[in-house]
Order: C-alpha cells, then sequence, then structure tokens
C-alpha cells in the first residue's frame, strides 16, 4: 500500500524558503479562482480589480496618481510597527498578542497630549507637541504590555491570557473617552474628540503617507542592528532557543522577559501615536480595527525577520486595500473579499511546513 | 563468586513465564535470552543497575515493545497459554498492566474519569456515579485511598501513582508492574505502596516491581531477580539472601580497569591546595519541593578531582546546579574560591569562575538550533575582546570561535553550522571547549561536570577523560558527577557517595571497593547510616 509519509527536514530547506510562499500564492489564487466562479464572478477581472485596487493603475501613475499606492502604505504602516513589536517579543517566546490594545493606548497617550496640552501648558512651542506625544504614545505602549511582561517574570502568569485580555480593556476605554468625557462638544453627535491643533500633526510625506513610515524603517534597522549585533539580541535568540541553556549561561530571563514586552509594546504604542498623529488627528472609532491583530500574522509570515516585517506588511495592506476595491469595482458582498484573504492566509502559512518537513511516498 | 542458575527457584503456581527473551536495539542487546518467573500471590523485584534491561524486559511483558526472540506464557485459569502481545491494549486483555514512571494521566479530569479513560465499556450510557462507587470500593479493598471526584491536578505524586494503580485493578490486571515506583515517593508513601503491594499479592495478583534499591527489595518483594548488562544473574527467594550478596550481583565487576595516574593528598589544606569550591551544610529542594540535598557538605580542592557516586535521582543533579547557582538552596552555604556565593544568580558563578559541563547537552549545555560559534561564546560574549560596549564584535568572535574549534578539535563543518547536527563526542568538546575557555580567566579552572561521558564512544569518552586528566594536572579542581563507577575510579582523587540526598560514604579513590560502593550507592550505609540520617534531619 502507497502511504504519504510526513518527514521532518534535517535541515530547514533554503530554497523551499522562497519557493513555499511563491507556490502557496499561486494555490491560493487558484483555489480563489474557484470560489468567484462559484460566487459567478470573473476571477481574472477580480484579481486584477484587487492588484489594481492596492497599487494602481500605469495610466493613473503616468498622470501622477498614486493615491491607491499610497493608500496601501498608509495601511501598511501600523502593521509594520506593530509586527515588528511583536516578533520581537515572539522571538522570544514572549506570545504577545496584545498588540492591538497596546497601540489603542499609544494613540489614547498620545492623543490626550495632543487634546490637552494647549490648556495645560499655553506656552509650550509647537514643535515639542510631536516629541512628546512620541515619547508619551510608546511609554503607554509598553506600560500596557509591561503589565504581563510582569505578572509572567515573576507569578509566571500565562501572558497570552492576560495580553489578549488587556486588548478588550483598552478598546473599551477609548470608547468610552470619545463617547464620554472627551467628546467633542461641537461634534455634532458623532463619537470622537475634537481634532489636535496643527502642531499635533504628523508630517505627511506623500498622499497620506506620514511619518509613521520612517519609524517604521528605522524601528526595523534597529531591531536588525540589535537581534544580530548586539550582548542584548544575542541573549533574546538564546532565550528564544532554549531557556535553560540561556539560564545556564546567566542570562536573567525576568529582566529580558520585562525590556523585550517593553519594547514590544513600545513599537505598538508608537504605531497607535502615528495612527491618531498621522491619520485621524483625534482619536475616533476606527483606531482599534485588528492591525495589532493582523500584526501576529505579520510576524509569522516574515519569519520573525524585521526587514520581512517591512515586506508582508505592504503585501497584507494590499490584500486589505485590494479587499476593499473588488466591493466596490465588482460588486462582490464584503465577505468575498474576506474569504480571498482568508485562502491566502491559510495556504502561506500552511505551506510553511514544507519548509521543515518533506513529502514522501512509502511503500 | 558462584553465580545461581536462572529460574533454580520457582514458584508453585506461575502466573507468567517470560522464556528467553531476547530485545535488541541498534548497536545494544538490552535484554539477552532473560527468564522470568512470576507467581500468582507473589511480590518479585526486578533489580539491576541503570541500563541492566530491567524497563525493557518489562517493555516487553506490557505489550510496548515486541520481543526479537523469546516466548510468553500466560498461566490463566491454571492452563499454561502462550501470548502474544502485541500492544498496551493486548496486554491488558491479557491481565498484564503496567505502572510507568511518568504517570499517564489528563490532570484537568477526575479520578473516576482517568480511571475508565480508553475503555470500551460503558458503550453508550455513563454514569459516572457508578464509576466513582466501583472506584471507592476498589480504592478500599486494596488500601488505595483516593476520592474518586478529585481532579488529578489537586493530587499529590503519591496519590496519582494510586491512581495509576487503581486504573490497572479497575482493569481487571492479574500482573501488575511498577516502574521505579518509589522514585516519586516519600519514604512514608514508599512504605504505603508495601502494604498495598501485600495487599495485592494477598488477593492473588502477581506484582512486580522494578528498582535499584536494596532496602526495597529486602522489604518487600518475596523473590528478587537480578540483571545485569541485559542478562539473567540470578532470582533468590529474599529471605535467604543479603543486600551484600545483592550489591555484588548487581554491580558484578570486580576487577578493574585503571589508567595511570599520579596520586595527590586528599585533604585542601595540609598540602595548602586552594579550596576552589566549598559546600557547607547545604539542603536543597528539587523541582517538586520535595527535599533533595540534606546537609550536604563537601570541598573541591584545586589539582583534584571529586568524584560523586551515586544512583540516579539522589541528589546529583540538585547538587551540580547548586553549586552553579542555578538552584537556591534553603540552608548552607555555598563559596567559590572563599567568596560566599550562596543563592546568587549564576551570572555571578560564572563571573566568579564556576565552569560547568551540563548532564544534558541539549537540554541545557547547548541551543541547538543555533550556530556552533553562538554556542561557543556563551560565557564569553559579555567581556571584551567579544564585546564592545553594548555591542558584539563580530571579527573577534570570529577568531575566538576558530581558535577554540580548533584547540579542542570540534569536527564541524563550519562555524554557522546549527549546533544540532554534530555527533555527541562533538557537542561534547563544544561545550568542554567553551567551559575550559572560561575557566582560564581565572588562575585555577573549576569545573563541574555532570555525566560527561555519557552516550559517548569510545574515542571520544578518551578525549574527554584526557582533558579532564589534563586540567587537573594543570591545577583545576573538578567535581565529578557520574554514574559510571569505573569512570569514576579511573579518574577521581576521592569518591563521595549520594544517597537519597546525603553524602553517605567518602572514600579515596586508590581503596575504593566498587562492590562496597555498589551498595553504598544502592543505600546499604552501614555504619554511617545513624551519623547521616541524624545531619539529614538538619534540614
Amino acid at each position: 500500500m502507497l502511504t504519504l509519509k510526513l518527514e521532518k527536514r534535517l535541515v530547514p530547506s533554503r530554497s523551499m524558503a522562497y519557493l513555499v510562499p511563491v507556490i502557496s500564492f499561486v494555490l491560493a489564487l487558484l483555489f480563489g479562482a474557484v470560489l468567484l466562479t462559484l460566487a459567478g464572478a470573473n476571477p481574472w477581472r477580480t484579481y486584477q480589480a484587487m492588484l489594481e485596487g492596492a497599487f494602481g493603475t500605469p495610466t493613473q501613475w503616468a498622470a501622477g496618481d498614486f493615491y491607491n499606492l499610497t493608500e496601501t502604505l498608509v495601511k501598511a504602516i501600523p502593521l509594520m510597527l506593530c509586527g515588528l513589536g511583536v516578533s520581537i517579543a515572539f522571538r522570544m517566546l514572549f506570545w504577545n498578542i496584545g498588540a492591538e490594545g497596546q497601540l489603542v493606548m499609544g494613540g489614547f497617550a498620545a492623543g490626550g497630549t495632543a487634546l490637552w496640552l494647549p490648556q495645560l501648558a499655553p506656552e509650550l512651542p509647537g514643535w515639542l507637541y510631536l516629541p512628546l506625544m512620541l515619547v508619551v504614545g510608546m511609554l503607554a505602549g509598553a506600560i500596557w504590555a509591561l503589565v504581563p511582561a510582569l505578572l509572567k517574570a515573576y507569578l509566571r502568569v500565562n501572558e497570552i491570557i492576560t495580553t489578549l485580555m488587556l486588548n478588550y480593556i483598552a478598546i473599551l476605554w477609548l470608547q468610552h473617552l470619545y463617547y464620554g468625557p472627551w467628546k467633542d462638544p461641537q461634534g455634532y453627535g458623532f463619537p470622537g474628540t475634537a481634532q489636535f491643533v496643527e502642531a499635533a500633526w504628523l508630517p505627511r510625506l506623500i498622499g497620506r503617507v506620514h511619518w509613521g513610515l520612517i519609524f517604521a524603517l528605522v524601528a526595523a534597522f534597529v531591531i536588525w542592528l540589535v537581534l544580530g549585533r548586539t550582548r542584548w539580541g544575542y541573549e533574546i535568540r538564546l532565550i528564544g532557543e532554549n531557556v535553560s541553556a540561556a539560564r545556564y549561561a546567566g542570562v536573567n530571563i525576568a529582566r529580558n522577559i520585562v525590556l523585550v514586552a517593553a519594547l514590544s509594546g513600545g513599537l505598538a504604542g508608537l504605531a497607535g501615536m502615528a495612527e491618531v498623529a498621522g491619520i485621524s488627528h483625534r482619536l475616533q472609532q476606527g483606531l482599534a480595527v485588528g492591525y495589532g491583530f493582523t500584526a501576529i500574522i505579520v510576524a509569522w509570515l516574515a519569519r520573525l525577520n524585521p526587514f520581512g516585517v517591512i515586506l508582508v506588511s505592504v503585501l497584507l495592506a494590499a490584500l486589505l486595500v485590494g479587499g476593499d476595491q473588488i466591493q466596490i469595482v465588482m460588486r462582490l458582498p464584503a465577505s468575498m473579499a474576506l474569504v480571498l484573504q482568508g485562502a491566502i492566509l491559510f495556504f502561506m502559512l500552511g505551506g510553511n511546513i514544507f519548509t521543515r518537513y518533506r513529502l514522501r511516498l512509502t511503500r | 563468586m558462584p553465580e545461581q542458575a536462572p529460574n533454580l527457584v520457582r514458584s508453585p503456581q506461575p502466573a507468567v513465564d517470560m522464556r528467553g527473551i531476547v530485545k535488541r536495539f541498534p548497536g545494544v542487546v538490552a535484554c539477552d535470552h532473560v527468564n522470568l518467573t512470576v507467581g500468582a500471590g507473589e511480590i518479585m523485584a526486578l533489580l539491576g543497575e541503570n541500563g541492566a534491561g530491567k524497563s525493557t524486559l518489562m517493555s516487553v511483558l506490557c505489550g510496548l515493545y515486541r520481543p526479537d526472540a523469546g516466548e510468553i506464557w500466560l498461566y490463566r485459569n491454571g492452563s499454561p497459554q502462550r501470548a502474544d502481545i502485541r500492544s498496551p491494549r493486548d496486554a491488558i486483555h491479557l491481565g498484564i498492566g503496567m505502572v510507568h514512571q511518568h504517570f499517564m494521566l489528563v490532570p484537568n479530569q477526575t479520578v473516576a474519569e482517568n480511571i475508565i479513560l480508553g475503555l470500551e465499556r460503558p458503550r453508550f450510557l455513563l454514569n459516572m456515579h457508578q464509576v466513582e462507587r466501583e472506584v471507592l470500593d476498589l480504592s478500599r479493598r486494596y488500601r488505595l485511598q483516593v476520592d474518586p471526584s478529585a481532579y488529578i491536578w489537586q493530587l499529590s505524586v503519591g496519590e496519582q501513582q494510586r491512581v495509576e494503580i487503581l486504573k490497572l485493578l479497575y482493569r481487571g490486571a492479574d500482573v501488575l508492574i511498577l516502574d521505579e515506583p518509589t522514585a516519586v515517593l516519600t519514604p512514608q508513601e514508599a512504605e504505603e505502596l508495601g502494604r498495598v503491594m501485600r495487599v495485592m499479592a494477598g488477593e492473588g495478583k502477581a506484582v512486580i516491581f522494578i528498582t535499584h534499591k536494596l532496602d526495597e527489595v529486602m522489604a518487600f518483594s518475596d523473590r528478587v531477580t537480578v540483571l545485569r548488562d541485559g542478562k539473567n544473574v540470578a532470582t533468590l527467594v529474599t529471605a535467604q539472601t543479603t543486600k551484600t550478596e545483592l550489591a555484588r550481583l548487581m554491580v558484578g565487576r570486580e576487577v578493574l580497569f585503571r589508567v595511570e595516574r599520579q596520586l595527590v593528598d586528599l585533604s585542601c589544606a595540609a598540602t595548602g591546595q586552594t579550596a576552589l569550591l566549598s559546600v557547607q551544610n547545604v539542603c536543597a529542594q528539587n523541582d517538586r519541593g520535595l527535599p533533595a540535598l540534606r546537609n550536604v557538605s563537601l570541598e573541591v580542592c584545586s589539582g583534584q578531582i571529586l568524584g560523586i557516586a551515586g544512583v540516579a535521582g539522589n541528589g546529583q543533579r540538585e547538587l551540580a546546579e547548586v553549586v552553579t547557582g542555578l538552584r537556591p538552596v534553603s540552608s548552607g552555604r555555598v563559596l567559590v574560591r572563599g567568596q560566599d556565593l550562596t543563592n546568587q544568580s549564576p551570572a555571578r558563578f560564572i563571573q566568579a569562575g564556576v565552569s560547568h559541563v551540563p548532564g544534558d547537552r541539549l537540554g541545557m549545555g547547548l541551543a541547538g538550533n543555533l550556530p556552533v560559534s553562538d554556542n561557543l561564546i556563551m560565557k564569553a560574549y559579555r567581556q571584551p575582546p567579544l564585546s564592545s560596549g553594548p555591542f558584539l564584535v563580530s571579527r573577534a568572535i570570529g577568531q575566538f570561535v576558530q581558535r577554540l574549534i580548533r584547540a579542542f578539535q570540534v569536527a564541524t563543518p563550519s562555524p554557522e553550522t546549527p549546533v544540532r547536527m554534530l555527533s555527541g563526542g562533538n557537542l561534547q568538546k563544544t561545550i568542554l571547549a567553551r567551559e575550559i575557555t572560561a575557566g582560564q580567566e581565572h588562575d585555577l579552572t573549576l569545573l563541574v561536570a555532570v555525566h560527561p561521558t555519557r552516550g559517548l564512544d569510545v574515542g571520544a569518552t578518551e578525549a574527554v577523560q584526557r582533558t579532564l586528566l589534563e586540567q587537573r594536572a594543570q591545577g583545576a579542581g573538578i567535581l565529578l558527577i557520574s554514574e559510571d563507577l569505573d569512570e569514576l575510579l579511573v579518574l577521581s582523587d576521592r569518591i563521595a557517595v549520594m544517597f537519597e540526598g546525603q553524602i553517605v560514604a567518602s572514600v579515596d579513590a586508590r581503596e575504593a571497593d566498587v562492590a562496597q560502593l555498589g551498595l553504598m550507592m544502592a543505600g546499604g550505609r552501614g555504619a554511617h547510616e545513624q551519623e547521616a540520617d541524624k545531619d539529614g534531619a538538619l534540614c
């Protein structure tokens, strides 16, 4: 009898590491094509619409219109920052799935600063606003991650539960603020705070793409440097590979959990700060739309590589924006876009197994 | 010494008869034509050192392994039947059950739920109350006190063991195998277990328990079968033998191979040698919070190898962890080079110059997926020249790694190869290279080596032993923990024997006698006994 057997590879395959994502992506598109056909849509035209929706068309580019591309980048920025934060925590096997809450707290703290500073310190020069918001936003994200980190480091509380639960506290807290005490009195009843003073607006580069992109690129480079070139990064890698060996080598595990969690939360907090200061210029609905959760997928697809996170974030953002487009252009239901996104992620993540295992036909 | 022929003593009413069982694993014959007969209503002790083939033989009986040769005959209803046991399921159908060292229970389920787990009856409706009543009846009958509705996670290890035994009794097992059942128990619980085994035997069950502790053999068993190197050595009626005889049978070899070795004076102070490590009246607990070290005191002098002999699980691992800062002590002091480091962090111990070759190479000594180079710098990455400020200096690291690979002849395709790809011998060389190099930062190296040659081939073993002796010649002090008595005798200057967390004897290696050491390792303590117990009470 012929049987298929999954065998572990001695060494993770190098060529497969690059081939698998490509093959998975193609298979996912084929699978999606079947579904689209069943739904009565032309798969080719749908994919074209997604692609154009995410990146624009050559005609648009020629006319100097990069709207679609820049919108994709706008969505990619929070994914990059949260993805970087999540991936460094995952490196050390600290399962931070609370990037969403940390992002929200970063946005809350930065937004709060922008809203109340003009009243509290009217003489403060305008150029100080953004640096202050950046620091406060990162600190708030870091503190939100420190709670689970301290609980894990000193009381061995499972961080998966605590980071997840703190998300909802953060989201509801922010909602409470812009529906209640911080609601704009001149807002015609719309939930949301008043607009920030202009000094608190993050400068834009092109379209709505703001400085957050630069923050993300710098953060990726710094994390790459820390992981590969510093003692601290070495300790993080050692803990991630073998906690017992790290302890044996004299690495302080508890301190590293706390530090890495703070960095991880700080980056998510920075994403929140960049969102409110760069895009919405106020606190309102739309800050907590799941970037922090998608960042977990980003981190895995990027195999925790900081530059991989940047690349994957753009691709996933393209998927989000392109998905919106097919609703408009192809008049497909919103759920169809989600199905396509799900299929692509399913194949990409599932395909990963072939880098570490191989299929063998045995008798 | 005349050895008795296997199975000279036969029980009148056999329950199980294993004949000529052979089980080979790549490179070893774990069981070599082993015979074992156990009678109904009898408690049989299966005695032997680690690796003697006891567990393998019992795994064959309970269906985990299939024998390469040999037959198993079962006597049910008086008539012998040849049994074909292909799986644990077959075994339990035939009334054979085993309690493993690692319990197989579901923590989030109750005792009763665990007991019926995997059973085919009842087929449809499950009356939990009835099951609980049945379990309660069984537990009363066999004096296995446990609450059937309690969750496993609420139970102590001893209680969990009772659940495992109840599981077998509930399935109607007539032959019960217990694999080192007392290893996880407190002395009181062990005594209680002895009474339970007696009750089970009284009900006509055949009870086999695997052990290497002589006291238990004497206290609990009717007969004892001794295995050594996978072969039958003897089967004796317990009442007609002594601990001394059993120890000799178990350890066996009386002629020993000794390499040439300069003999050094034993006391640190007398010769003006420095005490590199000094452990003073240390008590410590194991992972489960039970006492693992009881009032242990020892000194490792420069230019000396202090060997620690003992059967696994008698506190050796905890001792190694205590003197490297990996385990806190509950009382007593640990001094390194005269500096009190009691309950300091592992980093402080490394800083003070304690090199450590751990027993679990890939579990603790190395990070398997990281390259050889990352593994070689584990102890040196904090200081210049390998690091400068917060940064690692890759050029210095490259040179350092190349130097170590060459000096210790680590056979690796490249420094970037994941270390787990290397052979056992090269894994150990990698660790030794790192630890000895770290020791060279100090005038005299202090090395704690745990099972340094376990699992290595002859060539690698020799290389490791030679390295240890070279270090000793250069003035290093070495604490050598090993289960291999031959190795201890070849390398050590002094040998201390650990039993149940105490040092029950310390002898000059020149005068050590294997049979005597074996007896002490197995808990036959003689003159030291009372004194040691008194010391242990201090914890």
